[in-house]
C-alpha cells in the first residue's frame, strides 16, 4: 500500500498542529462555535446529539495492519472501546473529547492516516472497489489513481468551501460496480475504448439524500493524463454556480440535473480548455511511482484445484455456508478473498470493538499480509487469504465472534447511526437492524432467500443507503411517532436503479414483519431460486408485495399516507 | 484602518466608496463595481488608483478593462461562500491580473493560507479579529500538492 514519503508526512503532521491551534483559539473564544465548525468539520469532527464524533479517513478503505493497531489504540484510550465502520469506507468515534481531539491525530499521524476532509463542505475521502487489485472481472487496480486524488484534494486551496460536501468513487471493474460510482457526485470507471487504450468514464451528479439521482455520463473516455484537469474543471463549475441559498438544493446533482447534462457538460469544457495546462497533466512516472505501492503482494505459485467447492460440499456445515456467503472469487489461484461480517446479532451494524481490532491486525499479519480493507457496506475484507488456510480463519474468526455466514444476506443491513447518535434523524435505525438480525438469524432462510440487501436510513438525508437498498427502510417523524416506509427495488451497482414506496409508512412494530411477508412472498413467486430478489420485483411489480403487506393492492389500503 | 498586504500589517492606503456616498477629494477610491461599470472613465481620469469592489456572484469577465484597475477587491458575504477562491485563480491564471487582489468581508484567519494561494495577496480581516497572530497563518500548511496560484506545477512535478 501507499507508503507516506518526507513530503506526506509533512503535510499530515503540519496539519495535526494547525488544529491544535485551533482548538486552542475556540478555547479561548477568539473565534466564535459558528467559524469553528468548518474548521473542526474539515478535520472530522462532529457535533452530535450526545458528545463530537471523530470520523478518521480511510483513504479507498485499505489498511495495514499497524493502521488497525492503532485504531483499536484509539477506541480504547480515548473513546468507549469501540469503532464505527462507515458507508464511506472510514471509521468514525463516537465519543472522543474535544480536548483529546489534537492528541489523536498526532496518533493517526504517526501511523499516515488522519481525518482530513471527512465532513465539511470539501472533496471528501475517495472510495473504491473493496475488491480493487485482486478482483477477476477488474480490468485495472483503481488505487494508484485514488491515491492520486487523494492527495489532489487533500487542502485544496480552492475547493474548501464548496457550496456542499463533494463525493467521489471509482471502480477498475467496469462489467461489476462494487462501489457505487453511479450514486456519488463524480463516478469513475476505468474503461477501454475501441483501440483498445485504458481511460476513464466520468459519471457526475449522482447522489442519494433527499432528491436521489442516478449519475449521468459526461465524458466517455477521459484518457488517463487529463484525470485531475478535468476534474478540476467539474469542481470550478460546481463551486461557482452550484447554490448556495438552500443546502438541501446545493449538491452537484441539482445543478447537472437543472443545466441538463449537455449544458453542463459545455460548461466544464469551456474552462478545461481555458485551464487545462501540459504542467497538469499526469505524468506516466507519477502513475508508476505511485502503481509501484500497489504492486501484488508475494503470491505463493499454487495449483487452481477447486479447494472452495471442496470446504463446500464438505461435512462442517458452518464453515460450509461460511465459505458460500463469505469468501469470493480472487484473481491468483490458490487464493481467496474473505468477507468478515461485521453484522454480528446483538451489536450494531459496523461497530467493532478495540479487541476485535487487534485480533483482526494479528490475523491479517498471519493470513493476509498485514492487509485489511473496510467495504462500504461496513464489513472487513481480508484480500489474500489461501484458500487452504480457510478452515482455521474462520475458527478464529468464530472465537471473536466475527464469523457470521451473512454476506450480501438480509442481516448484512446497512445503517445509519440514527436517532440513538445523530441529531438529523427522525426515527432509531440501529435498533431496527438489530431486530432484523434477530428475526432472521436462520442460516437456512438466508441462504434460501439469496442476496438481498436491506438499507436503512433514519431520516431522508439516506446515510444508510435506503433508495439503493433491494429493500430500503426510511425513518421518518409521524405526529412524534418513530415510523417508517417500506422501499423496494433499490440497486447501486450496474444495474443501478432507485427504490420506490411500497405503501403507507409502518409502525415500529410492524415493520420487520412486513420485511418479513415480503421476503416470503418473493419466496413463492420466484421463478426458480436462482432468480434474485430484486429481479423478482422488476419482474413482478409491486402488487404481489402490496397484498402481502397490506391485504390488498389497492392504494387506497396500500397508499393513504 | 489595518489590513494584511504581501504578509505585513500595514495601514490601509485605499479607501472604501459605497454605492451613493460621496467620493473622496484624492486618493485611492474602492468603488463598487456598479459603479465602475457605469462611470469609469470618469474615475481613471480623476484618480491615477482605482479599485473595484466585486460581488461574490461575478466573474472576472464581469469587469470591464480590468487591466487599468489597480485592486480588486472580493467580497466574502459568509466566511463559508467559496467562490472567491475560483474567482482569485481565474483573476490571476486566465487574466493576468497582476494588481491587489484583495479578500474583504467575512475574512478570517484560517482562510489566509488558501487565499493565498488562490492569489490573494491582501485581506481586510473581520473586524474584532486580532491581525497580528493571524500573519502565522501564512505558515501553517506550507506542504502543498496541487498547482495553485503560487506554484503551477502539481506535486508530482516538484516532488
Amino acid at each position: 500500500m501507499y507508503q507516506y514519503d518526507d513530503y506526506d508526512r509533512r503535510i499530515i503532521v503540519e496539519r495535526a498542529q494547525q488544529f491544535r491551534g485551533q482548538v486552542a483559539r475556540r478555547l479561548t473564544g477568539e473565534i466564535t462555535e459558528e467559524e469553528f465548525k468548518p474548521l473542526r468539520l474539515q478535520n472530522g469532527l462532529y457535533m452530535q446529539l450526545h458528545a463530537y464524533m471523530l470520523r478518521v479517513a480511510i483513504p479507498y478503505g485499505l489498511l495495514s495492519s499497524t493502521q488497525v493497531r492503532k485504531l483499536a489504540h484509539i477506541a480504547r484510550t480515548y473513546d468507549r472501546g469501540y469503532g464505527h465502520l462507515t458507508t464511506r469506507q472510514n471509521i468514525q468515534y463516537n465519543w472522543p473529547k474535544l480536548t483529546d481531539v489534537p492528541a489523536i491525530l498526532d496518533e493517526l499521524a504517526s501511523v499516515e492516516m488522519h481525518a482530513v476532509q471527512t465532513s465539511g463542505n470539501c472533496v471528501r475521502n475517495i472510495t473504491a472497489d473493496h475488491f480493487a487489485g485482486i478482483a477477476r472481472d477488474e480490468l485495472e487496480d483503481p488505487r494508484p489513481y485514488c491515491e492520486i486524488l487523494r492527495q489532489w484534494s487533500t487542502f485544496h486551496p480552492e475547493f474548501a468551501h464548496l457550496p456542499r460536501k463533494f463525493k467521489i468513487a471509482m471502480t477498475g471493474a467496469p462489467g461489476n460496480d462494487r462501489a457505487a460510482v453511479r450514486f456519488h457526485d463524480i463516478g469513475v470507471r476505468i474503461v477501454e475504448n475501441a483501440q483498445g487504450e485504458r481511460g476513464f468514464e466520468v459519471l457526475v451528479g449522482g447522489g442519494m439524500g433527499r432528491t436521489p439521482l442516478i449519475g449521468e455520463v459526461i465524458r466517455e473516455f477521459l484518457p488517463k493524463p487529463h484525470l485531475l484537469s478535468y476534474i478540476e474543471s467539474i469542481l470550478r463549475v460546481y463551486n461557482l454556480h452550484g447554490r448556495r441559498d438552500n443546502k438541501y438544493k446545493a449538491r452537484i446533482k441539482i445543478l447537472v440535473s437543472a443545466l441538463g447534462i449537455d449544458e453542463f457538460r459545455r460548461r466544464v469544457d469551456e474552462d478545461w480548455e481555458a485551464s487545462r495546462t501540459p504542467a497538469l497533466e499526469l505524468p506516466d512516472a507519477e502513475v508508476a511511482r505511485v502503481s509501484a505501492f500497489f504492486a501484488p503482494p508475494p503470491y505463493q505459485v499454487l495449483p487452481a484445484d477447486d479447494q472452495v467447492g471442496v470446504i463446500q460440499l464438505g461435512r462442517d456445515r458452518v464453515l460450509g455456508n461460511w465459505v458460500s456467503n463469505n469468501v469470493d472469487a480472487h484473481k491468483v489461484p490458490g487464493y481467496s478473498a474473505v468477507v468478515i461480517s461485521v453484522k454480528q446479532p446483538g451489536i450494531p451494524p459496523g461497530d467493532v470493538s478495540d479487541t476485535q481490532l487487534d485480533a483482526i491486525a494479528d490475523i491479517a499479519d498471519r493470513y493476509s499480509f498485514g492487509h485489511v480493507v473496510v467495504t462500504h457496506t461496513q464489513n472487513l475484507v481480508l484480500p489474500d487469504v489461501r484458500t487452504s488456510e480457510l478452515p482455521r480463519l474462520h475458527a478464529e474468526l468464530r472465537a471473536l465472534d466475527l464469523g457470521e455466514a451473512n454476506a450480501n444476506k438480509i442481516t448484512d443491513v446497512i445503517t445509519c447511526p440514527g436517532l440513538d447518535y445523530c441529531d438529523l434523524a427522525n426515527a432509531r435505525s440501529i435498533p431496527l437492524s438489530l431486530e432484523i438480525a434477530a428475526r432472521f438469524d436462520r442460516v437456512d432462510y438466508l441462504n434460501d432467500v439469496g442476496d438481498v440487501s436491506i438499507k436503512i436510513s433514519g431520516c431522508i438525508n439516506a446515510c444508510g443507503h435506503h433508495h439503493v437498498g433491494n429493500i430500503g427502510i426510511l425513518g421518518i417523524d409521524k405526529r412524534g411517532e418513530e415510523f417508517y416506509q417500506l422501499m423496494l427495488g433499490g440497486s447501486p451497482g450496474n444495474d443501478a436503479s432507485i427504490g420506490k414506496i411500497l405503501g403507507r409508512a409502518l409502525a415500529q412494530d410492524e415493520i420487520v414483519d412486513a420485511v418479513e411477508k415480503v421476503l416470503d412472498r418473493y419466496l413463492e413467486i420466484r421463478e426458480s431460486p436462482d432468480e434474485r430478489f430484486l429481479d423478482a420485483v422488476r419482474r413482478v411489480g409491486f402488487d404481489p408485495f402490496k397484498v402481502a403487506v397490506y391485504g390488498s393492492a389497492d392504494p387506497l389500503d396500500a397508499g393513504g399516507d | 484602518m489595518q489590513i494584511i498586504r504581501d504578509r505585513a500589517i500595514v495601514d490601509d492606503d485605499f479607501v472604501h466608496v459605497p454605492d451613493g456616498a460621496e467620493l473622496p477629494e484624492a486618493g485611492k477610491p474602492i468603488v463598487t463595481l456598479a459603479h465602475y461599470a457605469r462611470a469609469r472613465e470618469t474615475l481613471l481620469a480623476r484618480y491615477p488608483t482605482v479599485g473595484v469592489r466585486v460581488p461574490s456572484d461575478k466573474l472576472p469577465t464581469d469587469i470591464p478593462e480590468l487591466a487599468r484597475v489597480a485592486l480588486v477587491a472580493i467580497e466574502f458575504p459568509k466566511f463559508t461562500d467559496g467562490r472567491g477562491y475560483t474567482v482569485g485563480r481565474m483573476l490571476r491564471e486566465r487574466h493576468a491580473f497582476r494588481g491587489e487582489l484583495r479578500a474583504v468581508g467575512w475574512v478570517l484567519r484560517d482562510q489566509l493560507r488558501y487565499l493565498e494561494r488562490c492569489g490573494f495577496n491582501a485581506f481586510e480581516l473581520k473586524p474584532g479579529k486580532p491581525l497580528e497572530s493571524a500573519l502565522e497563518a501564512f505558515d501553517e500548511l506550507a506542504g502543498t500538492y496541487q498547482a495553485a496560484v503560487d506554484d503551477p506545477r502539481p506535486i508530482y512535478r516538484r516532488r
